[in-house]
């Protein structure tokens, strides 16, 4: 007992615990069920009903088992790779969007830390600054999966791909400049914690969404961009380019493209939660000083899963009502709109701090 | 001539660039639409066709059926009005004299070719017996095999029940299978049964 218990305790093995455990039971399962959801929520939003028709007898579980229907026919459908494509590219592409949707969660703490104890994979000292590393090494899946493809469709379509991810990625920095400011820090664990501190007493907590309304707006629209979901889904648009860069994609390839959207969704809203509510701070919990630090770390989980599924509510809801940019207005929206506004956030932010310091 | 041109009024300004207005807007509609739906869905109108049905008009013209008399005896006397009047042919009668003495004249082979009939309803109205009808409010017939679709007389007389039309989920399900209609009556095609 004591041996496996400091075999666990050694930083790597701990590390790879908590990946597992932040991946497996938290990333990947609600990504999962959003491909789900995303049918389910839309049926509500349109007066349908639904996907309820995969069933085992009976039993049907409202649609439930629609999840197991689609992966069984994902893993058995033919992986079909195009004549005259790039075989190799042709065939990593997809782990590179996965990939790096799912390392998102590598910087995100879910709960407070239990002395040295973390429920983090690493708190780095660069932060959020890996998150921009990382979603630029989305670029390479789409990019990767169009060119290689040999269709001119995914071609367009990764084009699309690139040039709209490269441009909202510069926006995604600066939106996030305001916080860095108010924050002093691009350590995760210290925004978090810096939004556990209260306005004019113990009134409002400082959370980003109070300190930075706009930033959040803006870094809102740049990341639902870099996900390349509704309304800035012309990289995918049906009508002109069919599927896009992931056109030529089968089987379980193509599901690591759909899965890597929603987990980069389920991203998203873990990284909104982080940022602007709070993270896992349950608001106006240290009013209650005799908590015991189980029931304290049991609400912190609570608090920062149901934020985040409410954000990735959210997202769904926002691609059901929203209809599609053209290109050109992405691109607009982007270069003319949002980069003014994020240098003037930063602006207003730094002469806000200057004053009231 | 001078081309008309409707110019289409635009809304320009701060709130329509700005976006988050028109966002909220559309926002509401949906929102409401999807907590109305998550608890009740009142507002869904598909109907869950195999499980559920639509209700059907009793003047839909479905599938044929054979009336009967209150004897039991078939109210057809071969009078081949329908067959006449069929503009598809698909009805085939072959009179016959029928044992009891009590009925002049009956079909011994009515058949009706269900794959050739365009449901045009002339059969019905030709018929001076009120002996054809088509208000069994069967509207889709699916089967596996051709020969299910040629409806011989027994089971025109009995695959419906009257008794029953009140009901509009009459199940289709306990039809005879084609080697029980021969059985029942040796299925001619338009040739004579042997």
């Amino acid at each position: 007992m004591e041996i496996i218990l400091d075999i666990i305790m050694i930083p790597a093995v701990l590390a790879c615990i908590k990946i597992a455990v932040i991946i497996l039971l938290f990333a990947m399962p609600l990504g999962t069920v959003l491909t789900l959801m995303e049918r389910k929520w839309s049926s509500m939003i349109q007066d349908r009903v639904g996907p309820n028709r995969a069933n085992i007898g009976a039993f049907t579980g409202h649609g439930a088992l629609h999840l197991a229907a689609d992966g069984l026919k994902s893993i058995f459908k033919e992986d079909t790779i195009p004549k005259g494509a790039n075989g190799f590219l042709y065939l990593i592409a997809p782990f590179f969007g996965l990939i790096a949707a799912v390392a998102t969660f590598a910087i995100i703490p879910i709960a407070g830390p239990i002395g040295d104890f973390t429920f983090q994979v690493t708190d780095i000292n660069p932060g959020l600054l890996f998150i921009f590393a990382i979603t630029s090494l989305n670029v390479y899946g789409a990019v990767l999966a169009g060119t290689s493809s040999n269709s001119k469709f995914a071609l367009l379509g990764g084009t699309r791909a690139s040039a709209q991810m490269i441009s909202y990625e510069v926006f995604m920095g600066l939106a996030l400049m305001g916080i860095f400011m108010v924050y002093g820090s691009t350590r995760v664990s210290s925004i978090v914690d810096g939004q556990n501190e209260y306005w004019f007493g113990n009134l409002i907590p400082m959370w980003g969404i109070f300190t930075q309304p706009l930033g959040f707006i803006l870094f809102f629209t740049a990341l639902v961009a870099e996900t390349k979901r509704a309304p800035f889904d012309a990289p995918e648009g049906e009508s002109e380019i069919v599927a896009g860069y992931f056109l030529e994609y089968s089987g379980m390839r193509w599901s690591a493209f759909m899965l890597a959207e929603y987990v980069s969704l389920v991203g998203v809203a873990a990284l909104m939660t982080t940022l602007f509510f709070g993270g896992y701070h349950v608001p106006w919990l240290h009013l209650w000083e005799s908590a015991p630090q189980w029931l304290v770390t049991v609400l912190q989980i609570i608090k920062f899963s149901f934020v985040t599924l409410i954000f990735c509510w959210f997202q769904i809801q926002l691609r059901w009502t929203v209809p599609k940019f053209r290109f050109d207005q992405t691109m607009g929206l982007g270069w003319k709109k949002l980069l003014p506004l994020s240098l003037v956030n930063i602006i207003v932010t730094a002469f806000v701090i200057l004053t009231l310091a | 001539m001078e081309l008309k041109v409707k110019r289409m009024e635009r809304v320009d300004g701060i709130k329509e660039a700005m976006f988050l207005p028109g966002i909220i807007n559309g926002l509401r509609l949906t929102v409401k639409h999807f907590w109305r739906n998550l608890f009740g869905a009142r507002d869904v109108v598909t109907v869950n066709y195999p499980e559920e049905k639509r209700h059907v008009s009793h003047r839909w013209r479905g599938r044929h059926r054979l009336t009967r008399l209150d004897n039991g005896f078939l109210s057809c006397v071969a009078c081949y009005m329908c067959e006449t009047v069929c503009p598809s042919k698909c009805i085939h009668i072959e009179a016959g004299e029928h044992p009891d003495l009590s009925v002049e004249k009956y079909p011994v082979v009515f058949d009706i070719d269900e794959l050739r009939c365009v449901f045009c309803g002339l059969c019905v109205e030709a018929c001076p017996k009120d002996a054809i009808r088509m208000d069994t409010g069967i509207v889709s017939m699916a089967y596996t095999s051709r020969q299910t679709f040629d409806f011989t007389r027994d089971l025109l007389r009995d695959s419906y029940d009257p008794n029953t039309h009140s009901n509009p989920k009459y199940k289709d399900k306990d039809l005879p299978t084609p080697a029980n209609q021969t059985e029942a009556l040796p299925n001619s095609h338009g040739v004579p049964a042997s």
